[in-house]
Parts: structure tokens; sequence; C-alpha cells
């Protein structure tokens, strides 16, 4: 049908175009300002006159990324640590998530009395989450161990107990291992150091974050669950299939799209987590739990340092946006076809 | 006809039920030890009995943390409490009034390049706030120089004695670096992307037939949402309503950059400087995130199936 303007359809362009503007202005023009402030020399707040918005100082290009990736041992480790991070906290999420819905989805009493302790972290804020964790995984000392260390020896499992946020450690391929020997004949004698380790104090985060997260991935699949018809199952049971075989070949593959929205999810938290840290390690033993997202405050509001910040806040969107891009695209092209 | 009669073996069920109990305990055990410890006494408060239930039931801890103690110099969350109330209420309904105009417009008035508006303001969901922290901040500052005449010739103002409180009203939501009408503004607009996609899709499902025998009857714009779509909003408001003041309680990062005075800071920013304070017993810090966490956890308890979809809203699933 040939659109034309007339009133109402000029009313209705009216009523949302304070909306578009603002998002213009807060999203798209302040991305343009940061990416801008990104290539200067801006290590000052003098730098700015008092209400401006502009800073009187000069370019250096990218030297402010170039820095990151080279000379910023703070920001490598940051890289890692979000990593490791990502990976072990979409990992654990999508793996309690799928396997709590999975049970809750076998007629269980009570369903929605689990459903909702399992879900209710996610009414909290990562303050409180990161508050209470940290209280919890206190290691206290050895004679006098606290929180989840004290849980731990009164439940008979004292060997189970771990320093937790406060260990430094990084867990790596050692250069004289088999594998690191192998990896230094083929030239990749750097991975073979901490920067490409797993920080043990960046789990004990991930912990707290999947306790926080992890219902909210099992209510997406629960949801999913119930939209696989019944007469699905019926059949691949008529099919001679067993219970472990319906859910392997019968459901799995239609949770799939399921498992890329809550990857898209929990990964750009993942990519942008700052709350949990601020509250319950800060940037930790060693930036053992220091984040890019962190980093990005440290230096800005505290440090001074608009410009590296600005660069790190750049480099931050561009992860999110190779994340969501493709899949908000997608969304959108199926649902106008629709 | 239910197949559950067919598969209860006993054995296999018992085993089921216990790893859900299991998962529970996981969940409840933070809750456990911040309601335990929030109920003791300052005597009954001990390092090495910790996982124990109080001797008895006393409120101490809260107290101290809303009240503060003067002895030790520390302030309460009361005031904090009330800054999140104060920014979290009406930035809330402000919201969910802008995403129900959009969404309307959105779902019921395409106009050419709608769908690319509506990615466009999509997107805006996803950026982490970084990438917009600085220069949000030097404009809030900018809109503080300017509104600072204003601000600093309320009290000279010659009002009645009871509308006194326009004075303090004023103060208070000035848009500006440092107050609560800074931050509610900035939850506003970055709320824009969250409330529309809620409220797009959900007015999506309203049929077009019921507009279009609005249209008959002689209803514009204004008078299809007012006696058609609105009346029908009841369920997408109450979704938007628990998203946005769970997310606005709860954030952090604005609140931390853009409040820099104690007396606006909203409970989050002074739940974390409590808990960064040594010199405040983890008792009271306990109570404190109790506090914090209260408001949004009696929506989710009363309201849990609302929540519940806002959650899967945000998910995109459209």
């Amino acid at each position: 049908m040939h659109w034309r303007l007339n009133r109402d359809r000029l009313t209705a362009i009216l009523v949302i175009l304070p909306s578009v503007i603002a998002i213009l202005v807060f999203v798209y023009g302040f991305i343009g300002w940061t990416g801008w402030a990104s290539t200067l020399n801006w290590n000052d707040m003098m730098a700015i006159p008092k209400g401006g918005l502009f800073p009187a100082t000069n370019s250096i290009q990218m030297d402010n990324y170039i820095r990151l990736f080279t000379v910023d041992q703070r920001f490598q480790i940051d890289l890692r640590n979000t990593i490791v991070f990502t990976v072990f906290f979409i990992g654990s999420c999508l793996f309690l998530g799928l396997g709590l819905a999975i049970l809750l989805d076998q007629k269980i009493r009570n369903e929605g009395f689990f459903r909702s302790i399992y879900l209710f972290p996610m009414a909290v804020s990562f303050i409180v989450t990161g508050v209470v964790w940290r209280w919890l995984l206190n290691p206290g000392s050895a004679g006098a161990p606290v929180g989840v260390n004290q849980l731990l020896v009164n439940l008979g499992l004292p060997f189970l107990q771990s320093k937790w946020y406060t260990n430094p450690q990084a867990l790596y391929i050692l250069p004289d291992s088999p594998v690191g020997q192998f990896l230094h004949q083929v030239g990749l004698s750097s991975v073979t150091t901490p920067n490409f380790g797993i920080s043990v104090a960046m789990l004990s985060v991930v912990l707290a974050a999947v306790w926080q997260m992890s219902g909210y991935t099992m209510a997406l699949y629960l949801a999913g669950l119930r939209g696989v018809p019944d007469e699905l199952r019926e059949a691949a049971r008529v099919d001679g299939a067993n219970e472990i075989q319906i859910y392997q070949q019968v459901i799995m593959p239609l949770l799939r799209p399921i498992t890329l929205s809550a990857v898209i999810i929990l990964g750009h938290i993942s990519l942008k987590i700052f709350d949990l840290i601020s509250a319950m390690t800060g940037p930790g033993p060693a930036f053992a739990t220091d984040v890019p997202a962190y980093y990005m405050f440290d230096t800005v509001f505290r440090g001074n340092h608009f410009a590296r910040g600005a660069a790190i806040a750049i480099i931050l969107l561009i992860s999110v946006a190779v994340l969501v891009v493709p899949y908000l695209v997608n969304a959108i092209r199926t649902e106008v076809h629709r | 006809m239910s197949a559950g009669n067919h598969r209860s073996v006993r054995p296999s069920r018992i085993l089921l039920y216990i790893v859900l109990i299991l998962a529970a305990g996981f969940f409840l055990m933070p809750v456990y030890i911040l309601i335990v410890t929030s109920l003791k006494s300052y005597a009954d408060v001990n390092l090495a009995t910790m996982w124990s239930l109080p001797k008895q039931i006393s409120l101490d801890s809260f107290l101290s943390a809303w009240n503060g103690d003067p002895t030790k110099g520390t302030i309460g969350l009361s005031n904090n409490f009330m800054n999140s109330m104060k920014l979290a209420i009406p930035a809330t309904i402000l919201s969910a009034i802008v995403g129900s105009l959009n969404g309307y417009v959105l779902a019921k008035w395409k106009f050419p390049g709608a769908n690319f508006i509506f990615a466009l303001i999509l997107f805006g969901m996803f950026i982490p706030y970084q990438s917009i922290l600085i220069p949000l901040m030097l404009t809030l500052q900018a809109w503080g120089k300017a509104l600072r005449p204003l601000v600093e010739n309320v009290q000279a103002w010659q009002v009645p004695i009871f509308l006194e409180w326009i004075k303090t009203l004023v103060q208070t939501y000035v848009p500006a670096y440092g107050t609560i009408g800074g931050l509610m503004i900035v939850h506003v607009i970055y709320g824009i992307p969250i409330t529309t996609l809620i409220f797009r899709n959900y007015y999506a499902e309203i049929p077009d037939e019921l507009l279009e025998a609005g249209k008959i009857d002689g209803a514009g714009f204004w008078g299809l949402y007012r006696y058609v779509l609105f009346p029908l909003s009841v369920p997408g408001f109450v979704v938007v309503i628990i998203w946005e003041f769970q997310s606005i309680w709860n954030e952090f990062l604005f609140a931390v950059v853009l409040t820099n005075n104690a007396a606006s800071q909203p409970i989050t920013v002074a739940l974390n400087n409590l808990a960064g304070s040594y010199i405040v017993e983890w008792n009271v810090q306990m109570a404190g995130a109790l506090l914090a966490a209260l408001p949004t956890l009696l929506i989710f308890i009363v309201l849990g199936r609302y929540f519940m979809r806002g959650l899967l809203a945000g998910s995109l699933k459209g």
C-alpha cells in the first residue's frame, strides 16, 4: 500500500522524533565524540574549560590504541581476564541453565517454587551480589576460616578450601612442559606466559556471576522446552526412542536458537562486567580480576587519562558490536519477513 | 493421558529431587548468610559461628546500616534508600510513557524507514555505557553550569508557605551533574530502547482490526491510543514498570560517575562505599546489602510472573 503523509501520520512521527533525536545525540553522537577523544593526547581535566564539551589538546592519532596493545601490561592482563571470564561464565551458565531446565521439565511437583529460587538472584543488583560473595569467598586465615571455607570445613571437606579471589596466580602452559616445548618449536612461545593463562581469582568472580545469571539462562531454556510440542516427543517415543535420545535428537536441535540468544545476552554482559568487579574485588592482586570496563573507569575518573579511557571504551564497544550487530540484524530481518 | 505415569521409576525421581534441592541450596546460601547475619545482635556476631542461627533475633545490624553509627562517624543508608526511590519511581513512570508512545508508533503507524529507526534505537540497548560516559558527564556538567543561577536563586523565591516544597523539588530534579534529576534523565534516555522494544512487541500482538474499527468511528492518533490501545496496555505497563524499576534501582555505573556527593547518591553507590569501608562491621554490611536488595526482591516475590516476561522480552524474543 502506498504511504502518504496525513495529519495522524505526522503526529506519529512527531511523537517518536524526540526519542530518535535523543538516541542520535546520546548514543551515536556521544560514541562519535568518544571515538574522536580516543585519538587525543588528553590526560588532564584542565584541558577542558568548565562547562565545555571539547578539550583543547592535540591529536596523536592511533597512539592510545597502539599503546594499549603493545606496552600496556594492565590492558593485556585485562583482555586475558575478560576472555577467561567470558568463556567460563557463558559455559557454566549454559550448562547449569540447560541442566536445571531439563530437570524442571520432568513434571516436577512445586516446579514454580524451584523456578523462583533459581531465578531470584536476577532481581538483585551486581553490587549486592558482589558484597555478599566477597564476604562468602573471603578466605579468612589458615586457623580461622570464614565464609565458604568455614562451611567446607564444617561439612568435612577442608581440602576444598581455596584462597578464592585473593589468589594472584594464573594457570598457564609451562614453557618446559611437552606442550610448551611444542609451542616453542612452532614459534608460539609467547603463549606459554601467564598472559595467556587462566587467572584463578577470576574464577571466584565467575562463581558469583553464575549464581546471579544461571537462573536466567534456565528461564530462557525452560521457555524453549515449553515450546516443544508434546506430539513431537510422543512421535519419537512411538519410534522407540528413550528419554535421553528424545532430548539428544529431537529437543536439543530445537533449542539451538535459544542457546544463541543466551550466548549473545550473557556475552554482552560479560564484556561489560563492571559492577560486580567493583563491589567484589576491584582490580585484585596483580590485576588478577581487572577487566577493561574497570580499567576504563579507573583511568578516566581516578587518573584523568581521558583519551586512554576513551580508547578502551571504543575497544569495548567494537567487541560488543561484533557480537550483537549480526544477531540484531538477523532478528529484525526475520521479523520483517514474518 | 499424562506421560508421567509411565516413567515414575522411584529411585530416579528421588535422585531428581535431591539434585533440585542441592541446586536450591546453592542459590539460597547467600540469602541464608545475609538473613542470619543481619538478625544477630552485636554480642552474637562471631566469625567462628557465622553459619549458625542467631541465638535471639535482633535488629541492631539493620538499625546501624539504616541510621549509621555516630560514634564511628558512619552515615546510614536511609538517605540513599530514599534517593533511589526518588530516582527510580519517576524515571520508571517517564520511561514507561515514552516507551508506550514509541512502541505505539512503531507497531501501528509504520512510516517509511520505521524498521531502520527501530534498529537504530535498539542498538542503544547493547552498547557498553563506557563508550558514552565521558561526553555524558561533560554534558551534565554543562547543564549544571547553565542552570546554576536557577538553583542558587531558588531559596530566594517568594512563594506561599504551602508551596515551599517546590524549592526542594527544583533542587532535587534540576537536570545537572550531581543531582537526582540528572541521573533520572539519563535513565529515561538510555531506557528508551528496551521500553520501546517491549511495547512495540506487545502492541504488535493487538489486531489491526481493532484500530480500523476505531478509525471508522473517527478516532485519530491520540483517540486510538486513548480509547483502544491504552486500555489494553496494562500488562505491558506492568512488565515495563517492573523491568525499569529493577534496572534503575540496581544500576551502578551511571550512579557512581554522575553523582559526586553523598546527598544525592543512590543506594548501590552507598552500599559499595559501605562495603569498601574497613570501619564498618560485616554484619552491618550484610544488613545493608539486604536493605538494598529488599525492594526488588519484594517485587520479584509478589509479581514474579511479570518479571519473567520482562526478562524474556529482554532476550529479543519478538
